[in-house]
């Protein structure tokens, strides 16, 4: 077994789609164009971006779901094409949201099915099965229908029979989505025990700070390409020499949105919204004060909080975006 | 690991309300059809064997709706990637999926006897009452492998619905469930000699009405191991094909 458990390399996928249906006029986008990934045993790796940015086409093409238009891919040594069922045996794949289960069938059942299904042995199954939910913590309602299940349970049953096998390799594409913040950073938690026990992870994710948090290396993914790869640490590199001022505020327009960021010493500009209110981030060089400016675009907005703080990865992360998609800069490219 | 397999599935079939309802209430028509058809015909001695024709449609649709049915809900469900993604071949991971639809096929078929009786007084005299559960139980065993054959289509295609519709009545016809085969058209001999379900049908035909009923089911199984393999190998190639065209997922 080589040193790496996942490796790329110009890893490359096509989607055709037809559109129209008189004339029909054959599309090809291309989610993943040319991705080289080198994981090592044990890492806890992450995968960002936006939307749309090709991370579950990756991680499809990894796991055997898709099968590359370009390049090669090997996890723990075994290619991904023509290895499939090697490949099969050593990876787990949990994805986020409410489908992927039986509804109708008792959480129990799930797991005994799936556990038949990835081969664990028949004396084991009961412990495994057991164990694992106790990982998960839904020891008790193991006889209940998932039908009946809360969003972040399923989640955590999906966890469970991702884990099932003992895979070597983990991919889990938006585990924390829809989950509430204790649940989250159960989750975390159990996603670093694994981690520490020698299991590979990759993991993607919109929340930056759950990123910083867990993973040892990030990768930075838009327009099916990788745009930055490193620590969390590297990563907030390409906001150094930044400063960030955060506005609250009511009612701000696209124009002015474009003003401010035509002001000099103005880098990144992001709006998000939070309840009735927006939260305002300009990011400038750390030489320039770009306060007065902003506030003066500002005139006659009803304003809130006026913070300036120094970058963090999320900063990083947008300078990071919003410079892949240059010419035309995204607005508001931080989910909040 | 099938067994396994197919009793989970009979489970997830069985507890949906919208099958439960169909699964009640289609076999009711189909046994009243049956019955005036042949009242009609005149030939009210053969009402028992009406009831099993009947049975063996209802069979029949569950197994072409179901096996499509349940690849179709499982990429709508998300579970067909979580189940192709298993370390087996894939015609294995789908067999106990067809055989479930096939298992609560038998439901349809015995539903419809017990409806025959209750409301139209068919007595229940099987010429063979050993071999009929055996002709059924090998039926269905047939259905579930020939489904495999179709459900390979499903897994391809994400719009396969359109023909499991299709082939739904003519195959019913074919296979002589209700009507004879000899009464058909003759180009349809061919055709309906190499469908495990003809074979199935008469076979349990046979086990209601008195005849031969053992040649008739071997035909139907060694036909149905013939789809199986036909299927295993079919279900090898399609699943690499979907990995290519990207259909295992909804999006
Ligand atoms: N089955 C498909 N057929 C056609 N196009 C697809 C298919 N799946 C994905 N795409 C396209 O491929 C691109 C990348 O999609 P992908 O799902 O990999 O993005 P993502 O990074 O996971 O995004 P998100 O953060 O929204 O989950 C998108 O432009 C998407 O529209
Ligand atoms: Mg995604």
């Amino acid at each position: 077994m080589g040193e790496h458990a996942i490796e790329a390399v110009g890893l490359h996928r096509s989607y055709r789609s037809r559109t129209g249906w008189l004339r029909p006029q054959r599309r090809e986008v291309h989610a993943v164009a040319g991705v080289d990934l080198a994981v090592r045993h044990g890492e806890l790796f992450g995968l960002l971006g936006p939307n749309g940015a090709g991370k579950t086409t990756t991680i499809k093409l990894l796991n055997t779901l898709l099968i590359p238009t370009g390049g090669e891919a090997r996890i723990c040594g075994f290619d991904v094409v023509r290895q499939t069922r090697e490949v099969r045996r050593r990876i787990g794949y949990v994805f986020g949201g409410d489908r992927g289960l039986y509804d109708r069938l008792s959480a129990r059942d799930n797991l005994r099915y799936f556990a038949e299904l990835y081969g664990v042995p028949g004396r084991e199954q009961k412990r495994r099965i057991a164990e694992l939910f106790a990982l998960v913590r839904l020891t008790g309602r193991e006889d209940d229908r998932v039908e009946s299940y809360s969003r972040g349970m399923r989640q955590r049953l999906h966890i469970a029979r991702g884990l099932l096998h003992r895979p070597r390799v983990l991919f889990l594409d938006e585990p924390s989505i829809g989950v509430d913040p204790v649940a989250a950073r159960e989750l975390r938690q159990t996603v670093a025990e694994l981690a520490a026990t020698g299991t590979t992870v990759l993991l993607t994710t919109h929340y930056m700070a759950e990123a910083d948090e867990l993973c040892g290396r990030i990768a930075v993914i838009a327009g099916g390409r990788l745009q930055a790869l490193g620590t969390p640490a590297e990563l907030r590199h390409h906001a150094d020499g930044r400063r960030v001022l955060e506005v609250q505020a009511y009612g701000v327009t696209d124009g002015q949105l474009a003003a401010i960021r035509a002001r000099p010493g103005v880098r990144e500009v992001s709006l998000a919204v939070h309840g009735a209110a927006q939260l305002l981030g300009v990011q400038s060089d750390a030489g320039v004060d770009v306060q007065a400016d902003v506030l003066r675009e500002l005139s006659g907005v009803r304003l809130g909080r006026v913070t300036a703080r120094q970058p963090t990865l999320e900063d990083a992360y947008v300078a990071i975006v919003n410079r892949a998609a240059e010419p035309t800069p995204l607005v508001g490219g931080v989910p909040a | 690991m099938i067994a396994v397999g197919a009793l989970l599935h009979v489970k997830q079939l069985s507890r949906s309300p919208f099958e439960i309802a169909i699964a009640l209430f289609v076999p009711v028509v189909q046994a009243t059809l049956a019955v005036y058809l042949f009242r009609a015909g005149g030939e009210p001695d053969r009402l028992l064997e009406a009831a099993v024709g009947a049975g063996l449609m209802g069979v029949w649709s569950t197994v072409l709706f179901g096996s499509g049915g349940a690849i179709q809900s499982q990429r709508w469900q998300g579970t067909l990637e979580m189940i192709m993604l298993a370390p087996r071949s894939p015609a294995l991971v789908l067999l106990p999926v067809t055989l479930a639809t096939g298992i609560t096929g038998t439901y349809a078929m015995l539903a419809t006897l017990a409806w025959g009786r209750l409301l139209y007084g068919i007595p229940l005299d099987f010429a063979h009452p050993v071999a009929f559960p055996v002709a059924v139980a090998g039926c269905i065993a047939g259905l579930g492998m020939f489904g495999l054959l179709l459900a390979s289509s499903f897994v391809l295609l994400r719009h396969a619905n359109a023909l499991a519709n299709m082939l739904e009545y003519p195959i019913w016809l074919v296979s002589g469930m209700l009507v004879p085969v000899t009464a058909l058209p003759g180009w349809t001999g061919p055709v309906a000699a190499v469908l495990p379900t003809t074979w199935g049908a008469r076979a349990v035909h046979e086990a209601a009405a008195g005849g031969p009923v053992w040649p008739a089911l071997g035909g139907c199984l060694a036909i149905s191991l013939a789809c199986l393999a036909v299927g295993w190998v079919l279900m090898t190639y399609v699943e690499r094909r979907a990995r290519v065209a990207a259909t295992l997922a909804l999006a």
